[in-house]
C-alpha cells in the first residue's frame, strides 16, 4: 500500500499514512497527464530535428559546405 | 544579529519509501519558506520529476522548466502543475542522491506565490541533468501545508527533506 510521510510542524511528529483512494487516483492522473505531455514534447522535438536535418540536406545539395551550413543553422 | 534562517522540520524517508512528503501546520511567522532535499525516486529510470502542491489543492498551479543534460538543453511549460525539480531514479548510479532547493516567496501574503527550484540529478555517467524551475501558485491563501511528490515513483529510503523559514529581518 502506498504511503506518505506527514510532518506536523506544530509538534515535530512524523507519521506514515496510507494514501486514500482519492489520493491514489490523483497520483495516477498526475502521472498520466505528464505522460501525455511528455509524448507531445518528444514528438515536437523529433519533428524539429527532422526538419533541421532536411533543411541541412537541401543546403548541402545546393553546394554549401558543412562549415557553411553550421554557420547558418548552428 | 537576528536569526533570519531557521530549520522548521526535517524528515527522512524510511524503509518502505513514500509517495510524497507532507508538511502540515506550517508556522506563519516567517517571510519565505525554503525546502532543501537529498532525494532519489524508486522510478525505474535515471530520473523522476518532482512537483509541489499547497494546502491540499491541485489548482492554480503552473511552471516553467529549463534543463540541461550535458549534451543538450530544453525547456517546457505546464499550465496546471508546479514542477520543482528532477531527481535521481532507481537506475542512476547506486546509492547516489540528487540535491536541490525549492524557494517559496511571501507564503503568508495575500498574493500569488512565486516558486523557484534548482537541482542537479547526480549520476556517475554521461547523462546527468541540471534543472531550474519557475513556478506559480496563483492563490491569495496563506501556505499552511506543503506536499512534495515524486511523479512516477516513490521517494526512496534515506531521502530527506528539510523545511526552513526565512525572515526578511
Amino acid at each position: 500500500m502506498a504511503t506518505k510521510l506527514v510532518v506536523d510542524c506544530s509538534t515535530g511528529v512524523t507519521t506514515e499514512v496510507e494514501l486514500t483512494a482519492e489520493e491514489i487516483a490523483q497520483r495516477e492522473a498526475d502521472a498520466a497527464a505528464w505522460a501525455v505531455a511528455e509524448a507531445e514534447r518528444e514528438a515536437e522535438a523529433t519533428a524539429k530535428a527532422e526538419a533541421k536535418a532536411s533543411a541541412e540536406a537541401k543546403l548541402a545539395a545546393l553546394g554549401l559546405t558543412a562549415d557553411e551550413i553550421t554557420a547558418l543553422v548552428g | 544579529m537576528a536569526v533570519t534562517y531557521r530549520l522548521i522540520e526535517t524528515v527522512t524517508v524510511g524503509v518502505g519509501g513514500a509517495a510524497n512528503v507532507e508538511f502540515t501546520s506550517i508556522p506563519q511567522t516567517y517571510t519565505d519558506l525554503m525546502l532543501l532535499y537529498s532525494g532519489r525516486s524508486t522510478r525505474a529510470a535515471t530520473g523522476d520529476d518532482m512537483y509541489i502542491r499547497f494546502n491540499g489543492l491541485s489548482t492554480n498551479l503552473s511552471s516553467r522548466v529549463l534543463y540541461g543534460t550535458g549534451s543538450g538543453v530544453a525547456s517546457y511549460s505546464d499550465a496546471s502543475v508546479a514542477y520543482v525539480g528532477y531527481f535521481d531514479g532507481d537506475t542512476s548510479t547506486a546509492s547516489v542522491f540528487s540535491n536541490g532547493s525549492i524557494y517559496i516567496a511571501n507564503y503568508t501574503a495575500s498574493v500569488a506565490k512565486g516558486i523557484s527550484g534548482d537541482n542537479v540529478n547526480e549520476n556517475n555517467a554521461t547523462g546527468a541533468t541540471q534543472q531550474i524551475n519557475a513556478g506559480l501558485w496563483n492563490s491569495t491563501a496563506a501556505v499552511n501545508q506543503i506536499n512534495l511528490y515524486a511523479l512516477n515513483g516513490n521517494w526512496k529510503q534515506y531521502s530527506s527533506v528539510s523545511l526552513y523559514g526565512i525572515k526578511s529581518s
